[in-house]
């Protein structure tokens, strides 16, 4: 969402970076805090698995969809988790109905590989006519309302509906698939937590708002499980990180995630 | 003799050593109607990169008023892969082609072209795991044949974990096996990474050893880069100096 060229943006990053060196930020937060967390469980009936999470005026709501359907040719004995993300036309007088531009297909992507590098769940044991039948997880991220740092309030959603989860149980009978009237937990064993920064000229900020978004040189998220092990990266932003400043933030982002996770 | 087999012992798919990069070939100005445009094979990937522009945006609203913008594409060719894959973009796709964006925008002067558009297009003939680094390495070629005025080469390349070793230059059947992939993209003489993403399971040590040993890697890209671009363009200006 960084747009370098426009004249209220360039205005803006001045101030923002006057603010800066002071230490503090626009909203009188240090480099380093967060926007307060909320986070809601259960908020929807139809959803298999749901929640709701507001960090600062960013609003994500997020819904999990269980059902079958065919694996992916690569893995025929595995059930299979998609990420999907809508920007709302309400969440941003910047964000217009029509399909998926780069920014939600990469929020998208960045929230699934998170989920998917953790093994959240065993996706082995979602597997129904191997080849044929799986379980299908939808996780469906919507945005509706855009202050800044997208990723981490939509990983925060889906960790939290995931966690919440009741799959239908559907059993094999001679080759026949039926549905059941048991629901089970998905047994998610993993939590990821993605933390973002981003950099403006020399400094580092965590959890960026939506003007800071709108200046900043480069983005770095980095998601983190429990072990301290990192399940993905992405790199965003017309800038570049020095190697050092990459350890720099996945050094803050091991402290963050783990705050972040008590959230939960 | 005997003593030296002990230590190679782990050997990987295709017999590379852990830190070895697979055999680059890098071709520029490989297609004439493109102002600028690049061949390159990385392992068994064979991708072509066209650059066009600077040149007037359309539609004109997107325009920017004091830079150029860049516009990347990155496609794969539907026989490139095994199953045959559909040529629509996919959400990967998309994705590859704004990291591409954001790799190699910081090392192109875009402050000269106001109002204009540079398009950087990559076909991926055929794919062999770490095709995103491999574009990213011919499109630096490419915008230069154009040339475009940049402050750096982009050089990239992907390190990561398989059996618990970490390795560089991931093949596909690494790729797709392996514990963890981090492709990076690096800027030699500004010391920036321009590109940075991992999928998979790393330890916070282990993600520090993956992009140092990425960058070690994008050293050697870089060298070949120069080599492809000295061909076409001959002695740079110390060797002319020297001799």
């Amino acid at each position: 969402m960084s747009s370098r060229h426009n004249i209220v943006s360039r205005l803006k990053r001045k101030k923002i970076k006057e603010v800066i060196t002071s230490g503090k930020r626009m909203d009188g937060r240090s480099l380093e805090d967060y926007r307060e967390i909320v986070v809601k469980t259960g908020v929807l009936e139809k959803a298999e698995g749901s929640a709701e999470v507001l960090l600062g005026n960013t609003r994500v709501l997020v819904g999990v969809k269980i059902g079958i359907g065919h694996p992916f040719e690569d893995t025929p004995d595995k059930g299979v988790l998609m990420c999907n993300a809508e920007f709302t036309p309400i969440a941003s007088p910047n964000f217009e109905p029509g399909p998926p531009r780069e920014q939600s297909i990469e929020l998208a992507r960045v929230v699934d590989r998170g989920l998917r590098s953790a093994e959240i769940v065993d996706f082995s044991k979602l597997s129904l006519i191997p080849g044929k039948q799986v379980y299908l997880i939808h996780v469906d991220l919507y945005v509706l309302n855009y202050d800044g740092n997208l990723i981490d309030a939509s990983a925060l959603a889906a960790i939290a509906a995931l966690k919440v989860a009741k799959r239908p149980v559907y059993k094999v009978e001679e080759g026949e698939i039926k549905l059941t009237k048991r629901k089970q937990s998905l047994k998610v064993r993993k939590t990821p937590v993605a933390v973002t920064l981003v950099k403006i000229d020399d400094t580092l900020l965590v959890d960026p708002s939506a003007d800071e978004e709108e200046v900043m040189d480069a983005r770095l998220t980095v998601t983190l499980d429990e072990d301290e092990n990192v399940c993905a990266i992405q790199k965003s932003g017309s800038e570049g990180f020095t190697p050092d400043e990459i350890k720099k933030c996945i050094k803050i982002a091991l402290e963050k995630a783990a705050e972040n996770r008590q959230k939960l | 003799m005997s003593s030296r087999k002990k230590k190679t012992k782990f050997k990987r798919y295709d017999g590379r050593e852990t830190n070895e990069l697979r055999p680059i070939k890098i071709e520029s100005g490989v297609l004439p109607n493109a102002d600028g445009s690049a061949y390159i094979e990385m392992g068994r990937n064979k991708i072509l990169v066209g650059v066009f522009g600077p040149r007037e945006m359309h539609p004109k609203r997107f325009a920017k008023p004091n830079m150029a913008s860049i516009r990347c594409r990155y496609h794969m060719a539907p026989f490139s892969t095994d199953p045959r894959r559909s040529p629509a973009p996919s959400r990967r796709d998309n994705e590859i082609s704004m990291v591409m964006r954001y790799a190699l925008e910081p090392a192109i002067f875009l402050e000269r072209y106001p109002k204009s558009v540079i398009d950087i297009y990559a076909e991926i003939l055929e794919a062999d795991g770490g095709t995103r680094t491999a574009c990213i390495n011919a499109a630096t070629v490419a915008l230069v044949d154009a040339g475009i005025p940049m402050r750096d080469l982009v050089a990239s390349c992907a390190a990561g974990k398989m059996d618990e070793k970490i390795i560089l230059d991931l093949g596909d059947y690494e790729d797709k096996e392996g514990q963890a992939d981090v492709p990076v993209a690096y800027m030699p003489k500004l010391g920036k990474v321009t590109l940075l993403q991992m999928d998979g399971i790393l330890s916070t040590d282990e993600l520090e050893q993956c992009i140092s040993l990425a960058i070690d890697g994008c050293m050697q890209i870089y060298e070949i880069q120069r080599e492809a671009l000295k061909k076409k363009y001959g002695l740079t200006e110390e060797e002319v100096e020297e001799k």
